[in-house]
This record gives C-alpha cells, sequence and structure tokens, in this order.
C-alpha cells in the first residue's frame, strides 16, 4: 500500500523531515452537532475515528446529507467539531491551515471571472507572499501538471467544465499542500469526463505524493481512486465500514475492467447498506494502514 | 455580425422613437395650438382647436427650439445660446464629476466596513436610508448656510445623491462571493483584507457599475438642483432660474436648456455604460 513517492515527485513541499509523520490525518472522537433554528440539536456526525497515513488516498462514501462533507470542512479546519480532535501531521488542524497544508476543490470550481487561468491558480501564491518570478515559474508547472498550459491567458468562461475542474486542482496545489481535500469534484461533470478526469488525479497524486481525501457518492470513483474507502452511514453520519482497496497501482482502463474492482464495487454496495462482514475492517479503520 | 444587428435595431428604435414623439409634439400643435406662420415658404395653418398648454408659449415649436440655439443668447450678446449652454453644460457637468466621484469613494467605503462590521451596519445603515428620505430642495439650503455659497455646496448636494446608491449596491456585491469561494481563501489562510481585496471587491465591481449609472444621473440633476440655492453665477441650474424669468419673452430658451440638461446626464449615463461593457467584456460577460 504505500508508494515510492519521493523518486517521482515533481514538486516536493516539504523537506523529508516534514513528511516523517507517517500518520497525515488523525480522527479521534470527532463529534458534529448543529443548532436547529427551532432550538435542539442535529448531530451531523458522531464517533469519527480516522487515520490516515502519509501518501493515502482516502475517499469517503455515504449516502447524501450523511455529513460527509463536513466531515471534509472539519479536517480543512473550515469548521470546528463539536467535540473530538484532529491531527494533521503531527499538529492542530488549525495550525495546519494556517501553514497552509491544505489544497481545497469542491464541486464547482469557483473560478474567479475577472482572473485569467494563469491568474487563479496564482492566487494561493500571491496570498503566501512569493515573489514574482517564483510565482509564475509554479504556475507553470502546476498548469503543465493538469495538461493546461496552453490556457494560461483565457479565462475561465472560455474553458469547459472539466477543464475548469483541472484548473481548481492546479489552484489547490499550487502551494504544494501535504493534504489535498477534494468534495465530490467530479459531481457535476459527464461520465466520460469524470473517468478522465479520475485516471489524472490519479497520475497527479502519483506525481506529486499528496495525501488526498476524496468524498464521493460514487461507488466506482471510489474504489477506481483509492487505497482506502471510509463508508458512511446516514444522519448521525458514523463511518460504519472501511474497505481496503487492493487494487494494484498504477491503475488504468483495465483496472477498471478486472475481476477484484468488481468484488470491492460489490463489497462498498454492501456496506453502503449495512450488510458487510466489519470484522476485517475494523483494525484499519482505528489503526491506519499497515506498513 | 448578431451584435452589428443588435446595435442597429437599437439605434433605429431611439431614432423611431425620437421621430414619434417629434411628430405627437407637433401633431397636438396641430390640431390645438396656435396658428403656424412659416413665413420662409409662406405656409400658413390655423388649427381647429386650442388648448392653451399646446400654444406656442407653453409647447414651442421645435424648429423654434432649434433655432434658439444659435440666435444670441441675451438682446446684444455676442454670443449664441447654444454656445452659452455648452459652457454651463460642461461648468456643471465638471461639479457633478467631482460629486459622483467623492459618493462612488465615500459609498463604496460606508459598504466596506458595514459589511465587515455588524453591529456598525445595524447602526447606521438605517441612517444612510433616513438621509434619503429628505427632499434634496429643503436640504440644499441648509448645505449652503453651512458650507457657504459656491463649488462645495454644490458638490456636497450632489455627493449626497450619489453615495446612497453606491453604499446599498456595493453592500449587495461585497456579499456576493460564492460562500465556497470565502472557504477556498480560508484554506489558503487567507487574512480578511486578503479575501476583501481579491474576492469581494472584484466580485462587486458589476453592482458598483449598476449603481454607478444611477449615481451619473443623480449626480448631474444634484448639481443643477444645487446650483440655484448654491448661488453659484455659473452652470445649468443658473441658466435654467434665469431663463425661467424670461419665460415670457423666450420659452423656447428654458426649452433648450431642459434639452441639454437631459444630453448631460445621458452622456455622463453613456460614459459609465461605456466603461461598464469594456470591464464586462474582460469577464466574458456580453451586456445587453
Amino acid at each position: 500500500m504505500s508508494r515510492e513517492t519521493t523518486g517521482t515527485a515533481v514538486t516536493a513541499t516539504s523537506s523529508p523531515e516534514q513528511r516523517s509523520p507517517k500518520i497525515a490525518v488523525d480522527l479521534r472522537a470527532v463529534e458534529m452537532r448543529f443548532e436547529l433554528p427551532g432550538g435542539g440539536t442535529t448531530v451531523a456526525l458522531q464517533d469519527i475515528d480516522l487515520r490516515i497515513g502519509a501518501g493515502e488516498f482516502v475517499s469517503i462514501i455515504g449516502p447524501s446529507g450523511c455529513g460527509k462533507s463536513t466531515l471534509l470542512r472539519i479536517v480543512g479546519d473550515l469548521i470546528r467539531p463539536t467535540s473530538g480532535t484532529v491531527e494533521v501531521n503531527g499538529k492542530g488542524a488549525h495550525q495546519a491551515r494556517l501553514d497552509r497544508d491544505y489544497g481545497m476543490v469542491f464541486q464547482a470550481p469557483v473560478l474567479f471571472d475577472w482572473r485569467t487561468v494563469a491568474a487563479n491558480v496564482r492566487l494561493p501564491l500571491e496570498i503566501l507572499g512569493l515573489d514574482q518570478r517564483e510565482r509564475e515559474r509554479r504556475v507553470a508547472e502546476m498548469l503543465e501538471l493538469v495538461e493546461l498550459s496552453g490556457f494560461l491567458n483565457h479565462y475561465p468562461y472560455q474553458l469547459s467544465g472539466g477543464m475548469q475542474q483541472r484548473v481548481a486542482i492546479a489552484r489547490a496545489l499550487s502551494l504544494q499542500p501535504a493534504l489535498l481535500l477534494m468534495d465530490e469534484p467530479f459531481g457535476a461533470l459527464d461520465e466520460m469526463t469524470r473517468e478522465r478526469l479520475n485516471a489524472e488525479v490519479l497520475r497527479i497524486w502519483r506525481q506529486t505524493g499528496t495525501t488526498v481525501i476524496f468524498v464521493t457518492h460514487s461507488i466506482p470513483e471510489a474504489v477506481f481512486l483509492s487505497t482506502r474507502v471510509a463508508v458512511m452511514s446516514p444522519r448521525p453520519g458514523r463511518i460504519i465500514d472501511v474497505v481496503e482497496v487492493d487494487l494494484p497501482q498504477p491503475r488504468n482502463e483495465s483496472t477498471r475492467e478486472s475481476e477484484r474492482y468488481f468484488e470491492l464495487v460489490t463489497d462498498v454496495r454492501e456496506s453502503l447498506r449495512g450488510r458487510r462482514q466489519r470484522a476485517s475492517n475494523e483494525r484499519l479503520k482505528t489503526e491506519g494502514p499497515a506498513g | 455580425m448578431t451584435v452589428d444587428r443588435t446595435r442597429r435595431k437599437r439605434f433605429l428604435g431611439i431614432a423611431a422613437f425620437l421621430a414619434a414623439f417629434a411628430v405627437v409634439w407637433e401633431g397636438v400643435k396641430w390640431v390645438a395650438g396656435d396658428p403656424w406662420r412659416l413665413t420662409g415658404i409662406g405656409y400658413e395653418h390655423h388649427p381647429p382647436f386650442r388648448i392653451i398648454q399646446f400654444s406656442d408659449r407653453h409647447l414651442p415649436h421645435l424648429w423654434d427650439i432649434a433655432a434658439a440655439f444659435v440666435k444670441p443668447f441675451q438682446r446684444n450678446a455676442d454670443y449664441s445660446l447654444g454656445r452659452y449652454l455648452l459652457d454651463q453644460a460642461l461648468y456643471t457637468w465638471q461639479e457633478a464629476i467631482i460629486g459622483f466621484v467623492a459618493g462612488a469613494i465615500i459609498g463604496i467605503i460606508l459598504a466596506s466596513v458595514f459589511v465587515h462590521s455588524g453591529i456598525l451596519e445595524r447602526a447606521f445603515v438605517p441612517y444612510v436610508v433616513a438621509s434619503q428620505t429628505i427632499p434634496i430642495v429643503a436640504l440644499a439650503p441648509l448645505i449652503v448656510v453651512s458650507f457657504g455659497s459656491g463649488l462645495t455646496s454644490v458638490v456636497i448636494i450632489a455627493t449626497y445623491l450619489t453615495f446612497f446608491p453606491v453604499t446599498i449596491a456595493v453592500m449587495r456585491g461585497l456579499r456576493s462571493p460564492d460562500p465556497r469561494a470565502v472557504e477556498l481563501m480560508r484554506s489558503f489562510a487567507a487574512s480578511r483584507w486578503d479575501i476583501y481585496r481579491k474576492v469581494r471587491l472584484p466580485a462587486s465591481v458589476p453592482y458598483l457599475f449598476s449603481a454607478l449609472k444611477i449615481a451619473a444621473a443623480a449626480s448631474v440633476v444634484g448639481t443643477i438642483i444645487g446650483e440655484g440655492p448654491g448661488g453659484v453665477p455659473h452652470g445649468l441650474g443658473r441658466a435654467i432660474l434665469t431663463f425661467n424669468q424670461q419665460y415670457i419673452t423666450g420659452p423656447e430658451k428654458l426649452w433648450a436648456t431642459i434639452l441639454v440638461a437631459a444630453s448631460v446626464g445621458i452622456a455622463f449615463f453613456v460614459l459609465v455604460r461605456v466603461a461598464e461593457v469594456l470591464t464586462m467584456r474582460r469577464r466574458g460577460i456580453a451586456l445587453p
């Protein structure tokens, strides 16, 4: 499951010391309650325990409204959990955000229509305060990574939905984050574009060595992309199962046709229905990946 | 190609409207105005009815208004009314631009403060709204008493009419970004200042332009109204007061002045509109 990333990483953000903690994300007893407008509270997330190793690709899957996006926002320190602890790279989520350890991609590209493609990708670097030469260098590198080098000076409206989402990915990666958080990034795209971008995300993941948390409601997508799939129950959202995906890397279109792939898709589907034997995965859920 | 066609259509629409307007204007005079005596071509016509509002004094012939532009603006004056009005229009426009710019800046600052402070918003927005319910004709003399007659007072009045639409629209514009855009910025550890200048402010530009178009017209009206009590010796407001007094002897002069005043407002509006179209085109938004 662990991959050799140092050799292929084109964007080695962090020095080896920073990379060394093996656990990238550590969630312990996370619970999220929301106040209801009419009084009372609703429990969105309960008993969330999850450890994600550095360099892993973990999908979170569950029925809509189960709190998977909320969980992603908690990891990214965009909201604070009601209780429980969140550690990212050995520090609190808040500190991790201030250290710019995150890259975020949403379902909508959220590009700024007054900025060109290059200027959209450059935005985080402007906030970071990089000097202009380094900024331009990194923008070019990121656009090359998502294969949009020829679209530097285009405006977002001139791109297709899939291309816009690739710009959003380039922007999220421009800070060379240790952790990429993706919230149903391809949910609004057609199936063919989606499959192509799935392959592209895997390639980027291999090249950058970043840890990815990927929220989706597509079972095939989750299985194809992930090293592990965390399955959530309807509200109150809990992680009811973690399916280890032992498909060989690098994955490609023939992966989607392999027998093991279909078995794993079935496993995840049965988990979602609450019918799968859970014992075998209990260990993974609490202890993180082996090795 | 389609853009050209729409443009031509719009131009034809405006021309058709103006032509229809002229026909109605002269039509009512033909039916119920004063007798027509076009000495140049020897034409004479006696309308069958008489309605006082359509008489030459109340509703001069369009050609008389047009002719007034080239006649001396006063008896024995050595330059034409057109020249005189052009000078006054430029003077008024100058005042209006100062008021417009000051009002826009004040509006943007107020909106920025209100959007970032709920307490200040709740405390002061009601007064901003209340300020606009006071008729400007009541307020103008008070401003002149406080700031003395002259340019300052006129500009303050124009500013007063300008800042309000800008404040309200920019507040909306600053709040217009997708909440995820703000989350995205926070994920980069952006400060509130970064979010303001990199996301909120650029996102408010379309809203700002909507308000500036209203403000352009309002600043001209404010200036003209202010010029009366403001006691400036120039400007269209002054010209309107003067020709109002001379209405009996030369009604077409007042009509000509009204025409010029409207043109200044329209020209200012068009200028803002052109800036808007050029700005929005860069964002891929083709305005209708």
